[in-house]
């Protein structure tokens, strides 16, 4: 049952989710390749793309890693899944909203949580820059190929646009005009 | 009762058009949340507001819909919490629907092969620079830096499971609030 398994996975993702769609990065990676579902490539092209469609990332990949497994209907299990558990907690601390702000223990937690959440998405960079720079194999003999040097060069220049504070959108058109460029150059 | 369903139908209205308008993640959509829910429909208080931002983050999912639901729960009970938040998911449900079916078609082709090639070096820019960002925005002390590295080494070169990561820093954070409040007590 694909969809009864993309709606838990995705529950799980939902229900675990603090601090912004990058967080979930490594939870989503953890999940999809548990199940098989995606390759890590095809998982950053869908980064890619939830970061250049309107609304929250996790809400986006969701529905995109839903789609691509069992189109709509599982676009529908994946979306509902993530936001379930945030909807339903919600309601819940609606009323005692004043008592859950001044809450020690939730306070502690989130005091845990905030830098565990930075040290996953460090672990993100760590294993998309794998996947980036050495594909699905990796070994020393990328250092001899052009895609390695293209790579670098490509990510270089996101680097620069990314801190000088320009918009996703465009730094993703532009990373996407280059690798068609030199693709067709290089021939790779 | 027709008040009430006129003021559901406003909901969704403007959460829909908060989620179709807003790219680049939950915090992009913040301003215009605050412009359409505080400023014009006075639905909540800029306070209020603020503190909602707070709880957003303490509780899991993206920011964005959590402020939906509460917002629609605030003005409309749980019908406005259903409706405002399905507003805002929406949109960006049927354009990714669209979207993956363009990109099926298209995937397999050169040019495509050739793109994404290149948005995976981008998008690794971008991840770093959310990185980089959160880490200036927290917390400057010994105990914070000491999880960001544990919970780096643990999930990126040691593999453990990230739900026992969580468990472990939430149970630790807790653990040194009550120490050191119990020190400042002393």
């Amino acid at each position: 049952m694909i969809y009864l398994k993309l709606l838990l996975s995705f529950l799980k993702i939902g229900a675990f989710t603090f601090g912004g769609g990058y967080a979930m990065i490594v939870l989503i990676q953890e999940e999809v390749l548990r199940h098989g579902w995606l390759t890590n490539e095809e998982l950053i092209n869908f980064i890619a793309v939830s970061e250049s469609t309107p609304g929250p990332l996790a809400a986006n990949m969701a529905t995109y890693v839903g789609m691509e497994l069992a189109g709509i209907p599982g676009a529908a299990c994946a979306t509902l899944g993530v936001i379930l558990p945030s909807f339903l907690i919600i309601l819940a601390i609606a009323g005692i909203f004043e008592q859950f702000k001044r809450n020690r223990v939730v306070k502690g937690c989130m005091r845990g949580l905030k830098p565990a959440v930075i040290g996953f998405i460090g672990a993100t960079v760590l294993s998309v820059g794998k996947t980036v720079f050495f594909g699905t194999n990796p070994s020393f003999a990328v250092f001899g190929e052009v895609q390695f040097y293209v790579s670098l060069l490509i990510f270089g220049l996101s680097l620069w646009l990314a801190f000088c504070k320009k918009h996703p959108i465009l730094l993703i058109c532009l990373a996407a005009g280059m690798g068609i460029l030199c693709g067709y150059c290089f021939g790779f | 009762m027709e008040d009430k369903k006129r003021l559901i139908k406003i909901l969704f209205l403007t959460f829909f058009k908060i989620g179709a308008f807003t790219f680049g993640g939950g915090l992009a959509m913040i301003p215009l949340i605050q412009r359409e829910i505080a400023e014009k429909r006075k639905w909540i208080t800029e306070d209020e507001l603020l503190d909602m931002l707070v709880i957003a983050e303490s509780t899991p999912g993206p920011v964005a819909i959590n402020v939906a639901t509460f917002v629609g729960y605030r003005v409309c009970g749980f019908w406005g919490a259903l409706f405002a938040t399905v507003g805002i998911v929406l949109p960006s449900f049927v354009v990714i629907v669209l979207i993956s079916g363009i990109l099926q078609a298209f995937e397999d082709s050169r040019v495509a092969q050739y793109a994404f090639f290149g948005i995976r070096a981008g998008v690794l820019a971008l991840i770093l620079r959310a990185l980089f960002t959160m880490i200036q925005k927290s917390q400057r002390n010994a105990f914070s830096y000491a999880l960001i590295f544990g919970a780096f080494l643990a999930t990126g070169i040691f593999g453990v499971n990230v739900l026992l990561v969580m468990l472990a820093c939430a149970v630790l954070g807790t653990g040194y609030t009550f120490f050191t409040a119990r020190r400042m007590e002393k």
